[in-house]
């Protein structure tokens, strides 16, 4: 933490943005025990945490305006240089369904493969994963949920009949190599039904687990949960899954997603996160969703 | 959970803004054990947490608008309707003021700070000076048997020095707790804290004074607050204070957000089973009155959820 040099701030093309005292700086180190084994740390933390960026998919999706292919294959690149080691790239769905994602081949193709950088998209189907290969994608992944009702609205089948195709798609990618990565949508609750079992959601996760997905994202689809449901759901699918197997993928629509994220882990260049996220904001001219970010750019 | 009935939905002159479909709801109870001593909740949570209104005094001190007097006196009486049992409406005094101040308060605020150089653009004075006349403050207090809140500002860190020592925070605080504040608010002022920084902290000051003697402020700057404050109860601080609407930006970074929202606050405690005796539906009323008197767009997720746009 300190102030950027002058000469330096005007060489930046990105920093002049930035005020003059910041917060952001390198992870901070636990202090050193003052005395023999105590202890500092919130108990039961791991050293490393996995950020999976799914801003270019599932949040370029959600986003009223479609930005042009050259500026989400921008985007990509610089979270790419960031440091992420997982960038969500795009979508192999009907461009009818989801027209931001029509572009997924050329986005493919676009993007910088950056060594140690996966781009896992998403392949609805066999019809859209083979399309996702022919584009040069590594890595898929499906979209179970744990509601029937969200299943029927958004992909108009059963849970049963949706696993049952993923199946498919599985099969098929782990024949060529290809990992699969799973999620699971209204894990905390659902637009429809309301509450969710947790039982359901490791049904479905197990589901998943068992027909080949090396990981299994947990997501609280519409921001509801709150640490005391995130627990017990936890508690439940981790009957099935091991932990190391397992994401959380919270939405912050209730303001509720750090702290469930924090109890969810007890158990990147972060600038260059936020100038990826300056530069998307600008195309989308928005304003950011991030505290940080406001907090830290000059208004 | 579940859907407010239509006929009922046209009487409340509320209702009508609210979404069909809303998860705002009492304080969830725990679901019964399926076996026996299993454990549902997580661990260490209070049963209760005392929520203290910073919204009309803290909140609206930082917003540009000034409300009028009446406005700010029907925010007021709508938070008390809400359950909220303590509402700050307290001022700033220096120890010439208290006479006067006698005549209608119930209870005074004294404000240190962790930071030489915080007390110093604030206030004109050192830490040391600062106390010496808080102790005048508080000692008239008591003697008119006024109770006096302690606030440590800067607890988590400093927008001019950076970096705050637990120790320090442990300092002022057990001078303030000595002195005779019944309570000490540990104020993260610039909202820089993570969970990490707040145990440290906590685990520092809570050498010196007892948990239940403790509240943090926390402020939502970057968006850290609710992670914050889950970690300040899981170690057993009982009392939260947080502001409507997240009334009150932040003076240090422009165009960023200051307090907590109440809304939000009650949201994750009531999903976590804790009682606050407060009705989140009528903070919520609150907080969509003040922000239209303000002219300006709540600060609360879950009221931003909530109602439809």
């Amino acid at each position: 933490m300190g102030t950027v040099p002058s000469a330096l701030k005007h060489c930046l093309s990105y920093q002049h943005l930035l005020k003059e005292q910041l917060w952001i700086g390198e992870p901070a180190a636990p202090p050193p025990a003052l005395h023999p084994g105590q202890e500092f740390q919130i108990s039961g933390l791991p050293d490393y945490v996995k950020i999976v960026e799914v801003g270019p998919r599932d949040g370029l999706q959600n986003e009223k305006v479609t930005v042009p292919t050259d500026i989400k294959i921008k985007l990509i690149n610089r979270l790419s240089k960031a440091g992420l080691s997982v960038i969500e790239a795009t979508s192999f769905v009907s461009s009818k369904w989801v027209p931001q994602m029509a572009d997924h081949t050329e986005v493919m193709r676009g993007i910088e493969r950056h060594p140690g950088v996966q781009y896992p998209v998403l392949t609805p189907n066999l019809q859209g994963f083979h399309s996702a290969i022919a584009a040069g994608a590594t890595e898929i992944s499906v979209f179970g949920a744990a509601s029937e009702s969200f299943n029927k609205m958004n992909i108009n089948c059963s849970i049963e009949e949706s696993i049952e195709k993923f199946e498919e798609v599985t099969k098929s990618a782990r024949n060529m190599n290809i990992p699969v990565r799973g999620y699971v949508s209204c894990a905390l609750g659902c637009p429809y039904e309301g509450n969710i079992i947790p039982a359901k959601v490791a049904e479905v996760s197990k589901q998943l687990y068992s027909m080949g997905c090396y990981e299994i994202s947990l997501g609280d689809t519409i921001g509801v949960g709150t640490p005391g449901s995130m627990k017990r759901m936890l508690e439940a699918v981790m009957k099935e899954i091991p932990v190391s197997a397992l994401a959380v993928h919270c939405h912050d629509t209730y303001g509720q997603a750090l702290a469930n994220i924090l109890t969810a882990i007890q158990g990147v260049n972060l600038y260059k996160v936020m100038e990826a996220g300056n530069f998307i904001c600008t195309a989308l001219n928005k304003k950011t969703n991030s505290k940080v970010a406001q907090a830290s750019f000059k208004v």
